[in-house]
């Protein structure tokens, strides 16, 4: 079933297309991963998918309805969003971070019921012991989980993952992509995920899209869009391809100097 | 992955347990500052309200308060009590509370810890009203006494930064950034004009518009009150409803905005409760500032950041702050009174410092 569909979707800042004529299609319990250069669109597609930016053409259906529809509170328990960077100001505990996730379900005050889904969250990401740590003083691959968990404490049916892997070490990468991928097995739910690491694509995402100047490139499983062909293309890199467990593993070797890109 | 399926079961349920417990405490330790806070005001408005220029022991003091409920005030000892120590503690705290409670939420909303009614232009605005008002005010308008113009100036000016604010916000999108710039540029454009119309004004004229900015507790009374206590009772509530939107906002306006808040329009509610509140108090207290940029911080330091519970501890801490200082401001140099906006940036200012040395890192 088709769990969110972007149709003929256009986004501009001003005079600047970001993005041009997108059209996705995503299936329930499926990881879809979003590959492509920088300034490709890739984060600028999750935030209007999000409604955080608004499309000035074309529409996104999620469960067959237009999300300018649905109420800000209704989409925030249908859609987690982790951002690439959610910096805090003023001290915060993990716990109180991740609580900030129940805001959609909740009235004035939160009951012993979240209290309960935070710890069950803390708990499956193998956090608990952060519990009452200041956000800002954890590594970055800390806070890159506490952001997950507050994302999957609003239940979400659909989860955004903007460069969760960013700043990342090799271990916490691996960690985060199957937290991602267990949850999505577990609970049905859907994943998009933009991502810099073609490696780490390929091995999590059922399907790829490859985004080249705000508009999609190549799409389908990851054997079919990760190819040198369109490697050299879209990032103007030569790479060696092998295949690792029927995937497709990259080797980047040169960057290709050229004028015309 | 073993790392991640690999939790020890044993201790699972008993970490859990843990954690709870902890974060019980935590709350608690919370609640017990707020409730601590609280407690300070009584202790210091008790002692304050026993000391002044004109002796009357403490005893005697408690029976005229408890025996003016009842019956009209005749005495001197009677009035001195009544109509000029209580209402400048009453003032003392309502004021202390809402600029305190005004700048948690000015400081949360812009994400800026510098944020405050001074840093917004609010007090710069006021403090214009009243000076234009005290040093023309009576040429312009004769027949309007003039307390009661400076006043109404001083709260219609130091609006002025809200309604620019929010028209700027219908051109552009309420971002913290554009907020804290604007009431910057707000804060010196009024302070330009204070200077220049000092500038030409006549000294007496002058000395008082001066004293009005310093700010103080000295033109307080039950009927000044009055206002102040309503537009209290109606901001302090719509503030506290909206802590948990704070909260959120706090993690930035992308996330708060996928956590379901309508980011520019809670910002800019919250924007203008807090400026009324503001405004209702510094039009009869004078800019007294201070105590809305540091009581948050200081709360922050002890308690964290969850303004459910920031909101109340600070509005407390800033009643007894505020109330502290002018209480030593009526005693250290008696009978001189040193005014509280004085008191409060030479004492409490070292204060903060010696807080910010020995802060608990833990939680700041």
């Amino acid at each position: 079933m088709v769990k969110l569909k972007i149709k003929d979707v256009e986004f501009g800042y001003s005079n600047m297309p970001v993005l041009q004529n997108v059209n996705i299609e995503l299936a329930e319990s499926e990881i879809l991963g979003v590959v492509g250069p920088n300034g490709a669109g890739k984060s600028t597609l999750l935030r209007c998918i999000d409604r955080i930016l608004i499309p000035q053409k074309g529409c996104i259906m999620l469960d067959g309805r237009d999300i300018r529809e649905i109420s800000r509170m209704e989409l925030a328990r249908k859609i987690g969003y982790v951002p690439q960077d959610g910096s805090q100001i003023f001290p915060a505990t993990v716990f109180d971070t991740v609580l900030m996730g129940r805001r959609p379900h909740l009235g004035w005050r939160s009951s012993e019921r979240d209290t309960e889904k935070v710890l069950e969250t803390l708990k499956m990401l193998n956090i608990e012991d952060l519990a009452m740590r200041d956000i800002n003083e954890l590594s970055g691959g800390q806070q890159q989980k506490v952001f997950i968990a507050r994302a999957l404490t609003q239940e979400p049916e659909l989860l955004l993952l903007d460069e969760p892997t960013s700043n990342l070490d090799i271990r916490h990468q691996l960690e985060v992509m199957e937290i991602v991928k267990r949850v999505v097995r577990e609970r049905g739910i859907s994943a998009i995920m933009a991502i810099h690491d073609l490696n780490l694509a390929s091995r999590y995402a059922d399907r790829i899209i490859m985004m080249n100047g705000g508009r999609v490139y190549a799409e389908g499983e990851p054997s079919s869009v990760l190819n040198a062909e369109n490697i050299r293309h879209v990032y103007g890199v030569e790479a060696k391809l092998s295949s690792h467990d029927g995937r497709p593993y990259i080797v980047p070797l040169r960057a290709y100097v050229s004028a015309n890109r | 992955m073993a790392s991640i399926s690999g939790t020890e079961t044993v201790s699972g349920t008993e970490k859990i347990a843990e954690i709870k417990a902890q974060y019980k405490k935590f709350v608690g330790r919370k609640i017990l500052f707020i409730l601590f806070s609280l407690a300070l005001i009584f202790i210091i408005a008790g002692v304050s309200v026993t000391l002044g220029s004109y002796p009357i022991p403490a005893m005697e003091v408690y029976s005229i308060i408890w025996h003016g409920i009842f019956q009209s005030v005749e005495t001197r000892e009677e009035i001195v009590v009544w109509n000029l120590r209580l209402p400048r503690i009453i003032t003392g705290i309502l004021a202390g509370m809402g600029l305190a409670i005004a700048g948690t939420m000015m400081q949360g909303i812009l994400r800026n810890p510098l944020a405050s009614p001074y840093t917004l232009g609010i007090s710069a605005g006021a403090g214009f009203g009243a000076a234009i008002a005290i040093i023309y005010g009576t040429v312009l308008i004769p027949g309007v006494s003039t307390t009661y113009l400076v006043i109404a100036n001083a709260f219609v000016f130091s609006l002025i930064p809200v309604f620019v604010i929010m028209g700027l916000a219908r051109f552009r999108k309420a971002t913290s950034e554009l907020m804290i710039l604007a009431g910057i540029a707000m804060m010196y454009i009024f302070s330009g004009y204070i200077h220049l119309i000092f500038y030409f004004a006549e000294s007496e004229a002058m000395k008082e518009a001066y004293f009005w900015i310093i700010g103080g507790l000295s033109r307080a009374s039950w009927d000044n009150i009055m206002p102040m206590a309503v537009m209290f009772a109606l901001c302090v509530p719509l503030l506290m409803w909206k802590s948990w939107d704070l909260n959120v906002m706090g993690a930035g306006d992308e996330t708060a905005k996928s956590l379901g808040i309508n980011v520019e329009r809670a910002r800019l509610f919250i924007m203008i409760v807090a400026c009324l509140l503001t405004a209702s108090i510094i039009s009869f207290t004078g800019c007294i500032g201070f105590v809305g940029l540091v009581a948050p911080h200081i709360c922050r330091i002890i308690i964290g950041g969850d303004n459910r519970f920031l909101i109340p501890a600070s509005g407390f801490f800033g009643g007894a702050f505020l109330l502290g200082m002018s209480t030593l401001g009526r005693t250290v140099m008696a009978p001189v009174i040193i005014p509280e906006g004085v008191m409060m940036a030479c004492i409490g200012g070292p204060f903060f410092f010696f807080l910010l040395l020995w802060r608990m890192k833990e939680y700041w």
